[in-house]
């Protein structure tokens, strides 16, 4: 399988493409629907952002409680779709990837490639392999939202299948 | 008249949620085996069902949650009006079997105010039936119900005129606009007649029963199967990926219902089934 490495580097971006299979290795930032309502609310106001999401991908997940000894507990994609309302406002302002589950708006699509980015899908259900995949976790915004907070990941040969690339391919469309 | 403890309940609650959350039913995973092998070589069906089978033998070995999400906490009491329940309220003692296997266990926490979204940081309350039965024994039910799944649930009041095909027609519209966002191959559960309320209770109760049964009225059974053939060549395949496995299976449960009225509730669960039973 393709090795990839995160954050992406653009000529990573134009390489993929949808229906590749791929391990992903590196930095990933955690967000779900309400880390995403806020960040958003945080845009509108003009606060600034307890960290900078230019750049990097976001993992729409929300982990297990680690057990002693490990850096996570499961840890699995949830639906990408509850985050279409927010993810082009992000693709415009610098986010490059994303990694969820399920088919994204017509919306979302046209953005990841207007902005050369990328989506891709984990396995929707395998919490624990994923979870043994994540080798760091911090905790780096809204700890009010427990599971739902911005997580740091450091993740190491993340299973996942390109779902929709930057030329405007998508697994979905078959 | 038996008496049964409530501190009874609470531990078997207890560990019906540790033994639930870790592990997918017997004949769930004996069903993606069977579809893994039925996906063609070298696509991403298959990838995705090996994956999920390798994920369920990490989660087995290692004891973590199959599924990050650890679910709201569904649970099924049939108690029998001949026990005499003792000790603190039933409510009580089944949230606290919740709370202690959520916090001790290292589940996922996911329930939280419909409104303002703040979690209640325990995964209580729990979603508790009860159903009085005849006898003298409890049983229990624990379904941990994701909600990626749930979220594409559906109800459905047809008129009467719709009949057997409305129906059908019914449970295959719930997966195919459901699409790839509740983690297929699915299962549904249905509820078929009853009122509002009685028909959503009977899709959820339905998927309570053994994948790959089926119903012992042949005229349900018979929905069933035309249902989940039908799904199956809708062609979303595992993970919305395309394929010749979209359904794992089509649960079906009836009630009388109105002469005016035919609703049919579509419960979507993900591939991930776990349920555990236990008789007190």
């Amino acid at each position: 399988m393709k090795k990839v490495k995160l954050p992406l580097s653009e000529e990573t971006i134009q390489s993929l493409r949808a229906g590749e299979s791929v391990l992903l290795s590196g930095t990933v930032l955690t967000g779900r629907d309400c880390a995403h309502k806020r960040i958003c609310e945080m845009l509108d106001s003009g606060t600034p952002l307890p960290f900078d999401y230019k750049g990097q991908t976001i993992y729409y997940a929300g982990p297990c409680p680690a057990p002693r000894g490990k850096a996570c507990g499961s840890c699995g994609p949830t639906t990408s779709a509850r985050m279409d309302s927010f993810a082009p406002r992000l693709l415009a302002t610098g986010l490059k990837g994303m990694i969820g589950k399920g088919e994204r708006s017509e919306e979302v699509c046209k953005s990841i490639v207007k902005n050369k980015a990328v989506y891709f899908a984990a396995i929707g259900g395998a919490g624990a392999l994923y979870g043994n995949a994540i080798k760091k976790s911090e905790l780096i915004a809204f700890p009010d939202l427990l599971s739902e907070g911005v997580y740091k990941f450091e993740i190491e040969d993340f299973p996942c299948i390109v779902a929709i690339d930057c030329h405007g391919g998508n697994i979905y469309s078959h | 008249m038996r008496r049964i403890h409530t501190e009874e309940i609470r531990d078997a609650v207890y560990k019906l949620a540790q033994r639930a959350c870790l592990s997918l039913t017997p004949a769930c995973r004996a069903a993606m085996q069977t579809a893994a092998a039925a996906e063609k070589s070298d696509s991403a069906a298959k990838f995705s069902l090996e994956t999920l089978l390798k994920n369920a033998d990490i989660a087995a070995k290692e004891q973590m949650p199959v599924c990050q999400d650890t679910g709201y906490a569904v649970i099924l009491a049939e108690i029998g009006q001949e026990v005499f329940l003792e000790g603190g309220f039933l409510g009580d003692a089944v949230d606290e079997g919740v709370r202690r296997a959520y916090s001790d266990f290292y589940f996922r926490k996911s329930v939280c105010d419909p409104l303002t979204r703040v979690n209640t940081a325990d995964n209580t309350p729990a979603a508790l039936h009860t159903e009085i039965v005849p006898g003298d024994k409890i049983s229990l039910t624990f379904l941990p119900k994701g909600f990626g799944s749930e979220n594409m649930s559906r109800l459905y009041m047809l008129t009467p005129a719709k009949g057997r095909t409305g129906i059908v027609d019914a449970i295959v519209e719930t997966v195919r606009l459901a699409g790839s966002r509740p983690c297929p191959p699915v299962i549904c559960g249905v509820g078929i007649g009853g009122t509002f309320d009685i028909c959503a209770f009977l899709a959820k109760k339905a998927l309570t029963r053994p994948l790959g049964s089926q119903n012992p009225r042949e005229d349900v059974a018979s929905i069933e199967r035309e249902a989940l053939e039908k799904i199956n060549s809708l062609g979303i395949g595992p993970q919305g990926f395309g394929g010749s496995t979209t359904a794992l299976g089509v649960l079906c449960e009836t009630a009388p219902t109105h002469i005016a009225g035919l609703p049919v509730a579509v419960n979507i669960q993900c591939h991930c089934m776990r349920c555990e039973k236990v008789i007190l």
